[in-house]
């Protein structure tokens, strides 16, 4: 035997499980309007500290500091208000109505609203984003049709994607939100695809990509780097790091030894690690990534820092394995409240005026839910049975046409 | 028409597609420059342009991932992988997404992607250059699957995949790819020189997917293979002495049943021969299948021919191989029934 101390493996744990005080004094964080912002043309190898700090433009005041501040128009921020309580809002209902046996299945977007609503006003209509299920914002910020979720979600008759897919797994390519999938991170690489197809035919498009922290240990999210980076392909690569997989905290993804900002590095590409939960941060290292993009400098890895407020989905109780009072303690505030504070602190917002919002989006969720409930809830109303064989191929071939008959449709 | 291999055939409509359609691009790895390690791509770099032919990370995943994305883009990719033993790190791409895009979304997006594989084995190639995974394929529904077994064919099926709205999963025999090999390894081996089906049209031109070729008519026995076997089985039936119609299946999916039933109704009897091994493999839905349909036609019990049920092996190579002694055993199992 040597005098080495024998060998341990390490299982990481989190600082805090339910009963426990909450603790976030081991995250890495920056003050607000502390971190540089390089030139979006700069060589990738004079920024590899910005991944290890975190870009913040609002402060504690609701002030915007520093040079990260994208100055949007009062006007502009009001219009991701909107959009990000119309998320809160309609998850709220929906959440309800499942609970209600109305439908199977749901997923909130709850505390992470910023993202998808600044990143879809942030790029433009002939971008693309290739979304994780927490991306509502996204098609909040566009003015997707609510009955079109409604519908979908109730998988009924109007249903536009035909009662083929489990609620919440949009497609709306006419929004720039490509076809969700249950299976994490498998469309990653997607969009680094069709940044690759934008670049091919010199079009000007460019396309946003999504994974979740704990989805980055697999294999597409280094392949969907690698071939960003191969390629210098016009795509903005993000990872919504809300802390939790499930009930996995991200330690288990490897945060304990490093951010998920940082895996850019080793593929030579900018990592900006950026607070989640400020829309004037995640839309300023948007536009950043954006117009590296665009100007064919290539691809960004943005890590959005933010926080799982909810639980996973409607299958999920988070009190069983994290402090039931954590959402409230995470140090970086709610996304909403923090972009309301701001609009008052600049004179352009007011406690009455957002009530007005909320009462005013309320109804019109309301209206929607019942437009979508008199054509039907899960189970009452579905599109024809002979939709179910149809767009397996572009025509069907004998076998479904054969079994079609055997159902009898 | 012009006399080709099957590199050259295949070779040959890629540079078509490439003239022909500015969505068409081939990436893989070593494709570029080089050409390939079968020389498939061989020039079109030099003749099309660097972003038409190009080279791509050790990343299966990563180039069917990305040829999805070009395809919902709009584009027609025609990404390569190297050996059909290396396409599964791709798999989940190809089922989950390539396969279920178009259903999914409602139709708004979709994967019309052609996954070019050299497989099969007889080249002694050990575990890793020699599977048949068709099976694993024909079994994921969205997913056409072609099988080629000569230059003319290889061709016309290819440029029919590449404009298939549908993602296609190619594979290509690669013990074809120079000659029309029969099993006898042991014997001298030919070339595509003065075959019929090594006569190939420069030009554009179409097989299409979904239709069945008879090689040989007959009226005692139906045999089915597709890729390799079909000639391995051809040559077995012309040493026999049994008048057997032999069926090249061409694609397994979508999958002329028309043809099938047809044969087996005439002759009343069939063996299924493929490579892969036998277990689970695509002979088992081929058998399945004439049962349903042509029951009470069946003279004798149908046969299947396939690989043993053990990993490829490399020493065994000859073993392992169906050969022409075992589709002869099967025919006269079929006959004697």
């Amino acid at each position: 035997m040597s005098n080495l101390p024998s060998l341990r493996l390490h299982i990481p744990v989190p600082p805090a499980r339910p009963g426990d005080a909450p603790s976030f004094d081991h995250l890495r964080l920056s003050e607000a309007g502390a971190v540089r912002r390089p030139d979006s043309a700069a060589p990738e190898a004079e920024m590899r500290d910005l991944p290890y700090d975190l870009i913040r433009v609002l402060d504690g005041e609701g002030r915007a500091v520093g040079p990260w501040d994208p100055k949007l128009s009062p006007d502009m921020l009001r219009r991701g208000l909107r959009a990000m309580l119309a998320t809160r809002l309609f998850d709220d209902r929906m959440f309800r109505l499942h609970r209600q046996g109305k439908t199977s299945f749901y997923m909130k977007s709850l505390g992470e609203e910023a993202i998808g609503v600044a990143q879809s006003l942030a790029l433009g209509e002939r971008d693309m984003s290739f979304p994780t299920y927490r991306m509502l914002g996204w098609l909040m910020a566009r003015d997707y049709p609510l009955i079109h979720l409604v519908n979908e979600i109730f998988s009924n008759a109007e249903d536009p994607l035909k009662g083929k897919q489990l609620p919440i797994l949009y497609s709306a390519r006419d929004y720039g939100f490509y076809s969700l999938s249950g299976n994490v991170g498998s469309r990653f690489g997607h969009a680094v695809g069709w940044a690759m197809a934008s670049a091919y035919k010199g079009d000007d498009g460019i396309a946003i990509g999504y994974i979740g922290e704990g989805t980055t240990a697999e294999g597409d999210f280094h392949e969907a780097l690698t071939f960003a980076s191969v390629y210098r392909a016009p795509v903005i690569l993000c990872v919504t790091n809300n802390q939790y997989a499930i009930s996995s905290f991200s330690g288990i993804a490897g945060a304990e030894a490093t951010t998920f900002a940082a895996k850019a590095i080793a593929y030579g590409l900018p990592g900006l690690r950026v607070d989640g939960n400020d829309f004037l941060a995640v839309w300023a290292a948007t536009i950043w990534a954006a117009e590296r993009a665009r100007t064919n400098h290539g691809a960004t890895l943005i890590e959005l820092f933010t926080y799982r407020a909810a639980g996973h989905s409607t299958s999920d109780d988070p009190t069983k394995y994290r402090p039931a009072d954590e959402a409230e303690h995470w140090p970086l505030g709610d996304p909403v409240d923090r972009l309301r504070q701001h609009l008052i602190a600049l004179g352009e917002w007011d406690e009455e005026r957002h009530a007005a919002l909320v009462a005013e989006l309320t109804e019109t969720i309301r209206a929607a839910v019942k437009q979508g409930e008199a054509v039907g809830t899960l189970g009452q109303s579905k599109p024809s049975v002979r939709e179910m064989f149809e767009g397996v191929f572009k025509e069907p071939d004998w076998r479904l046409i054969e079994q079609r008959r055997e159902l009898g449709v | 028409m012009a006399q080709m291999n099957m590199i050259q055939a295949l070779n040959s409509a890629l540079d078509v597609m490439l003239a022909n359609d500015p969505n068409v691009l081939i990436f893989g790895e070593d494709v570029g420059y080089f050409g390939g390690v079968f020389r498939v791509t061989d020039g079109l770099q030099k003749k099309h342009g660097l972003t038409r032919c190009f080279d791509a990370p050790i990343s299966e995943g990563g180039i069917i991932a990305t040829a999805i994305g070009m395809g919902a883009y709009g584009l027609r990719p025609v990404p390569e992988i190297q050996f059909a033993d290396y396409i599964l790190p791709a798999y989940d791409q190809l089922v989950s997404e390539a396969a279920r895009l178009r259903y999914r979304s409602g139709g708004e997006f979709s994967a019309p992607i052609t996954v070019r594989s050299p497989y099969g084995g007889g080249i002694f190639g050990g575990q890793t250059h020699s599977q048949s995974p068709e099976a694993v394929f024909a079994h994921i529904t969205g997913l056409k699957t072609v099988i080629p077994s000569n230059p003319y064919d290889a061709k016309g099926l290819l440029i029919a995949s590449i404009e298939c709205d549908d993602p296609v999963i190619f594979l290509e025999p690669k013990r074809l790819y120079n000659g029309p090999f029969d099993g006898r390894h042991d014997r001298q081996l030919r070339t595509w020189a003065g075959h019929a089906a090594g006569e190939v049209p420069e030009g554009h031109y179409t097989v299409p997917l979904g239709k069945a070729a008879t090689v040989r008519e007959g009226k005692d026995v139906t045999v089915i293979a597709y890729g390799t076997m079909v000639h391995v089985a051809l040559g077995a039936i012309e040493e026999s002495g049994i008048d057997a119609e032999l069926i090249d299946l061409r694609s397994i999916v979508p999958l002329d049943i028309d043809a099938i039933v047809a044969s087996v109704e005439r002759t009343g009897r069939c063996v299924i021969v493929h490579e892969a091994s036998r277990f689970g493999g695509f002979g088992g839905e081929l058998s399945a299948l004439v049962q349903e349909r042509c029951f009470y036609r069946l003279k004798s019990p149908i046969e299947r021919v396939a690989g043993w049920d053990t990993p490829y092996p490399h020493a065994f190579e000859w073993d392992y191989f169906v050969g022409p002694a075992r589709i002869a055993a099967a025919l006269n199992r079929a006959m004697e029934a």
